[in-house]
């Protein structure tokens, strides 16, 4: 970040961060299965960074746990953001990244649907759709300047 | 006569003739060895020829005026090489014998070097050479030191040189700083400008490092620096900031760290820097670079020693809003933190300026910069710039205790003001959270003798919103306002007594009320420090209701809290421990608990066994307290220890049914008795232990209160039925195995005869292993010598009688004596142990006991925690594992590799308790020699020893050593293997492993990505979530290796 660019969104709304997630006795059970639940996918996804702001995508509110919804038998994920301001020029990279960050994370069965709260950004479609074809996302992980940014955005913060 | 006589004066004239000869001769031929050296020196090139020489003038074979004449042709040569040659000898000579010389060659030799500068530029490399050589000389004489810093500087052109030559100019002047400081003053600014133009345009790190230190010499110890101010800051700040990254394989030692640190000790060693070095940091915070701005803000920080507030007077405007921009819209905490310690050396350089009547006050002035622009920020609690900017008036207020007068005065109002405006617990939570940044002062704020709190005139206001957000539903708020109300209670003054009855007031209704595991454990802190300090409102206001509600009766609670009963019982005996640091407390405290136990013990208010056991987990914690507080151990030995004794007894003889007899609570009453054991003075424990052996040897119960015991008990005798006193052993161990070394303990003998009997023939384990712990503590601690052998010789024939029996159904007592023991010796490096460990070693093979004795290995080698340890006195050798290691490592694999098929397990189970217990350090020099083994280990099918070496591997493969490259293969093939385990231990703990390999370098690991990825993809569709977890986390890591911005 360079001392002459200014932010697009310079002092954005912080939100709390929820804990880490409560380990039930059963979790601890062998024998006991545990289905993929929406926090499990909201745990995946809130703590990727935000490009542009030491901050996590949950603290910006950009991804909240009621917006993900998970169907373990139908093995499908749908997971909607919102950017902070509607013209933000980073959203289709958010998208991005949360894409990916469930491509690493899920098992190859689940379909991931990434998309814009509706009414939530100006160009909402046209990021929709880039992130709803599969083709374009491999192209933009080709790309390595992209994949360097989408990297940065989900490793863990060491600086 | 005559004749005689002249005879004999004509024999000593011949002698003396002949020595003379014989000396002249030798000063021929010793004219001619050096001739002959000089020679094959400058015409024969052959090198080694100096070090000869040298060694023949440090021997006193020949001076340095004879090694001069005889280079005369030489050095007069009309070859310049030749010149050089002959030149190069001498220095060469020089630089091993500078420290022989006398004063009146020193002389002549300077003069002669000083002519040699002005001969051809070949001769000049070793004409320094010699110069360092004479530089290094105690006998320089007076005057020397200027005029060959003249010649240097007038007839060489530094940077034209080569490398070695121009760290020779460097080392010249390093020499010269150090031992003819004043003659070099003397030259004044003549000698910055002379090394202003000799260091200009440098370009070596190494050379950088020694110039580095010559300018941080001229400016700290005030050389004139004249009108080269600027010349010299040039010169130098053209480096900063450095940028220098070591080539590979780092064959200078030279760290980026070093020369940072070299540069900003020279470019904030003087305030006359300033009017440049200013604007150079601002310039340079403008840099996309991170590690530029990093360097920049550290180096604004390190001038706190130097700068006053004249120096920053005209840049604080550009100063502060780069500071400003930098910790507002960073991502990184370096830069942000390095901003912070910048303002905090800004604000406390102004506030050393002395104030003036007819000027402004600079640090208010600066003070108002700051908070105009972050002031506000505060009054929006959920936007991203309340915390930039909290912090930076954070770190401004903690400068100084001027500044914090000022930041607080404006802050704190404004931010009480916003906290009752506010009504959502969110927005109330993050200003509480600022208000406790500030509260604390730090070590510069402190207010001085004589000087009140800066807080004092809001506390009033202060007190009223902790309270009022004690009282609030939200935890997170209420946490919060615990720490502030400890922080504000720590300062003086700050609190009036009533406030502080009304605070112990709110902190006894939240440990009553509140469930959350967060706040009780804030409550519990805060109430620990604020009792520490004002003990009598504790013991007024708090111990009587918490004892009150422990002994409520259950169905009445039970109606106004439900189930939480138990919950509210545990938290009032917590805080009843976290409050009883003085011994005013204690006495109030304790009993209560001690009346917990004694109602349990009849059966009252119906205490569970979990609650006698927290119980007696807070008296440990106040026990802690003896070692400190005479008078708590006072009370421990003659109120607590007693009753303690006194109820167990009376429930193991008299009572079948009290939770007392329970073995779980007995070991839970054992670290009471130990740790306050442990901080008993001398006398006190003397005393203490006389009535602990009485009581066991010879039933004598007089100590104890209530004194209606039957007549006839005996303690230490094996008993066929399980509730039998002989369990109690476990109390005699906490309390004679705990005494410092210097208590003797009575009847030793006859005590250790009784325990190593019940030891070797009590059926019941809780009191044969008690029994050998005990026997095991004592042995311990005995002074070597006869009486110690007697009793070593005794029981090892024993327990060798009872293992060779292989059909006595007392082996496993025999193995758990012979363990302890073991452990006994081995820790206080005696010369047994050997012959006891190698008897467990032995064991491993045996088919009954093998896996026992591999299990044993863990007790051999970890620390225990009721006897044996530190805490307990316990004779302890440092580094007895490392030892017992080393001697023995060889015993396991010998014993592996031999072993049939189905008993290597215990070996590998023994050896990886064995290993997980080392230290780090040891772990990783072993590492090779056991890898092999440890592999075999992971592929044993036994969950258990998979487990086990997996979690010895882990934090070894965090920093792994260079053995591992070799066996990367066979160690990712078995990892791999085992993420799909059946067990999710071993699943979970092989998938740390595997996360802790994508640290290693990438070169090592890269070519195993494909393959790790392919394999945690399974367990990422495990059935157990905490798999899943450890999958994702491990595999994110794999995709960051080797892909841009990933690492």
């Amino acid at each position: 970040m360079s001392g002459g660019t200014r932010l697009e969104n310079a002092n954005p709304l912080i939100f709390q961060r929820s804990g880490e997630r409560h380990v039930a006795a059963t979790d601890e059970d062998e024998d006991v299965a545990d289905p993929f639940d929406d926090r499990e996918i909201f745990d995946l996804i809130r703590t990727i960074n935000d490009p542009e702001h030491p901050l996590s995508l949950e603290e910006l509110n950009v991804v909240e746990q009621m917006r993900v919804i998970v169907n373990d038998q139908e093995s499908a994920v749908s997971v909607e953001f919102t950017p902070t301001i509607p013209h933000c020029s980073m959203a289709t990279l958010i998208g991005l990244s949360i894409k990916v960050k469930l491509l690493r994370s899920l098992p190859d069965r689940f379909k991931i649907d990434v998309h814009i709260t509706p009414g939530t950004h100006a160009s909402e479609d046209a990021v929709n759709k880039q992130l709803a074809d599969k083709e374009r996302v491999a192209a933009a992980l080709e790309n390595s300047q992209l994949l360097e940014v989408v990297n940065q955005c989900l490793s863990s913060r060491m600086m | 006569m005559m004749i005689n006589f002249t005879s004999s004066s004509a024999k000593r004239l011949e002698r003396m003739r002949t020595v003379q000869c014989e000396a002249l001769c030798r000063m021929a031929a010793d004219s001619s060895v050096l001739l002959g050296l000089v020679e094959e020196f400058v015409s024969g090139q052959v090198d080694s020829k100096s070090t000869e020489t040298a060694a023949g003038v440090k021997a006193g074979q020949f001076t340095v005026l004879q090694l001069v004449e005889a280079l005369g042709l030489s050095l007069t040569s009309s070859q310049p090489q030749t010149r050089a040659r002959g030149v190069q000898l001498l220095s060469q000579v020089l630089l091993e014998c500078f420290s022989s010389l006398s004063e009146n060659e020193v002389e002549v030799l300077i003069a002669f070097y000083e002519n040699r500068l002005k001969d051809h530029y070949v001769i000049t490399p070793h004409v320094l050479q010699g110069f360092k050589a004479l530089t290094k000389c105690s006998v320089l004489p007076p005057g020397s030191a200027v005029s060959i810093l003249r010649s240097i500087f007038q007839d060489v052109h530094v940077q034209s040189l080569m490398l070695a030559e121009r760290s020779c100019v460097y080392n010249i002047l390093i020499n010269l700083m150090e031992s003819r400081e004043q003659e070099l003053k003397g030259l004044g600014a003549d000698f910055v400008f002379g090394f202003v133009q000799s260091v200009d345009g440098e370009r070596d790190p190494r050379n950088l490092l020694l110039a580095f230190q010559v300018a941080r010499n001229i400016v700290n110890k005030g050389y004139d620096l004249g009108k080269f101010v600027e010349e010299l800051f040039e010169v130098t700040s053209c480096y900063f900031p450095i940028d220098f990254s070591p080539p590979p394989n780092d064959p200078l030692g030279i760290t980026h760290e070093d020369l940072v640190l070299c540069l900003r000790a020279v470019l904030t060693g003087t305030p006359r820097f300033s009017e440049f070095l200013l604007p150079l940091i601002i310039e340079k915070l403008d840099s996309d670079v991170q590690s530029a701005k990093v360097d920049s803000l550290q180096t604004l920080a390190a001038c706190r020693q130097t700068y006053s507030h004249k120096e920053f007077a005209e840049f604080l405007p550009g100063l502060w809003s780069s500071i400003r921009r930098e910790v507002f819209e960073t991502a990184s905490e370096r830069v942000e933190s390095a901003g912070l310690s910048a303002l905090g050396t800004i604000t406390s350089c102004l506030s050393r300026s002395v104030l003036d009547s007819d000027s402004e006050d600079a640090l208010q002035v600066f003070l108002n910069l700051v908070l105009k622009d972050c002031q506000h920020h505060l009054c929006e609690p959920d936007l991203k710039l309340v915390w930039p900017s909290a912090k930076l008036l954070q770190a401004a207020n903690g400068a100084s205790y001027r500044a914090s007068l000022i930041v607080t005065s404006a802050v704190i109002p404004a931010l009480l003001e916003q906290y009752n405006n506010r009504t959502e617990c969110a927005e109330r939570r993050t200003l509480l959270e600022v208000i406790q940044g500030f509260v604390l002062p730090t070590p510069l704020s402190r207010p001085a003798e004589g000087e009140e709190s800066v807080f004092v005139p809001f506390q009033q206001s202060l007190a009223s919103v902790v309270f009022s957000a004690l009282s609030e539903s939200s935890v997170g708020l209420q946490v919060t306002a615990t720490r502030v109300l400890a922080a504000l209670g720590q300062q003086a003054g700050l609190f009036t007594s009533p406030d502080v009855e009304k605070a112990v007031d709110h902190l006894t209704r939240l440990s009553l009320e509140e469930e959350d595991s967060q706040l009780s454990l804030a409550v519990e802190e805060c109430s620990g420090s604020l009792a520490h300090l004002h003990p009598k409102a504790f013991i007024s206001r708090m111990i009587p209701r918490l004892k009150e509600e422990i002994f409520s009766d259950p169905a009445t609670v039970s109606e106004r809290l439900s189930q939480y009963n138990g919950a509210v019982r545990q938290r009032c005996v917590m805080v009843l421990a976290s409050v009883s640091s003085q011994a005013s407390v204690v006495t109030e405290s304790a009993p209560v608990l001690l009346q917990v136990v004694a109602s349990a013990h009849e059966g009252s208010s119906g205490f569970s066994v979990e609650e006698v056991i927290s119980v007696c987990i807070s008296l440990e914690k106040i026990a802690q307290h003896t070692r400190d507080t005479e008078e708590i151990g006072q009370f421990f030995n003659d109120i607590i220890i007693p009753r303690l004794f006194g109820l167990v007894l009376k429930a193991v003889l008299l009572s079948d049914r009290s939770p007392l007899t329970d073995e779980a609570v007995l070991s839970a009453i054992v670290p009471v008795i130990s740790t306050a054991c442990a901080g008993l003075k001398t006398e006190l424990a003397s005393h203490m232990a006389s009535q602990a052996v009485n009581l066991f040897l010879n039933g004598d119960v007089s100590f104890l209160p209530e004194n209606d015991f039957p007549s006839q008990i005996q303690l230490l005798q094996s008993h066929a039925e399980s509730r039998g006193p002989s369990k109690l052993v476990c109390l005699l161990m906490a309390c004679v195995c705990s005494f410092p070394r210097n208590v003797d303990i009575p009847e030793i003998d006859r005590l250790l005869v009784q325990l190593e009997e019940l030891s070797c023939t009590s059926p019941h384990v809780f009191a044969y292993t008690f029994a050998a712990k005990c026997f095991a503590g004592l042995v311990n601690k005995r002074a070597a010598g006869k009486a110690l052998d007697a009793v070593l010789e005794r029981v090892l024939k024993r327990i060798s009688v009872e293992l060779e029996n292989v059909s006595s159904t007392q082996r496993t007592q025999a193995f758990t004596l012979l363990l302890w023991v073991a452990k006994a010796l081995l820790l206080r490096y005696h010369p047994l142990s050997t012959v006891l460990t190698d008897k467990l070693f032995a064991l491993l093979s045996d088919p009954e006991l093998g896996s026992k004795v591999a299990d044993g290995f863990c007790v051999l080698m970890s620390d225990s925690p009721d006897v044996l340890n530190r805490n307990c006195h316990a004779d302890v050798r440092i580094m007895y594992r490392q030892r017992f290691f080393a001697e023995n490592s060889s015993k396991l694999v010998h014993g592996f590799n031999s072993e049939e098929q189905e008993k290597k397990s215990c070996y590998l189970k023994a050896l990886s308790h064995i290993v997980n217990n080392l230290p780090r350090q040891v772990q990783l020099t072993e590492l090779p020699a056991l890898l092999p083994l440890l592999l075999e280990a992971l592929s044993c099918p036994d969950q258990e020893v998979q487990l086990s070496t997996l979690s010895c591997l882990q934090p070894v493969l965090l920093d792994p050593p260079a053995a591992l490259n070799n066996q990367l293969e066979a160690l990712f093939t078995r990892l791999l293997a085992l993420t799909t385990s059946p067990a999710m231990k071993v699943k979970i703990a092989s998938i740390r492993c595997v996360h802790a390999l994508s640290h290693l370098p990438e070169h090592m690991v890269l070519p195993f990505r494909a393959r790790v990825l392919k394999a945690l993809a399974l367990p990422l569709d495990d059935i157990k979530r905490l798999v899943r977890k450890e999958a994702v986390s491990a595999r994110a890591e794999w995709f960051l290796l080797g892909s841009p911005g990933g690492r």
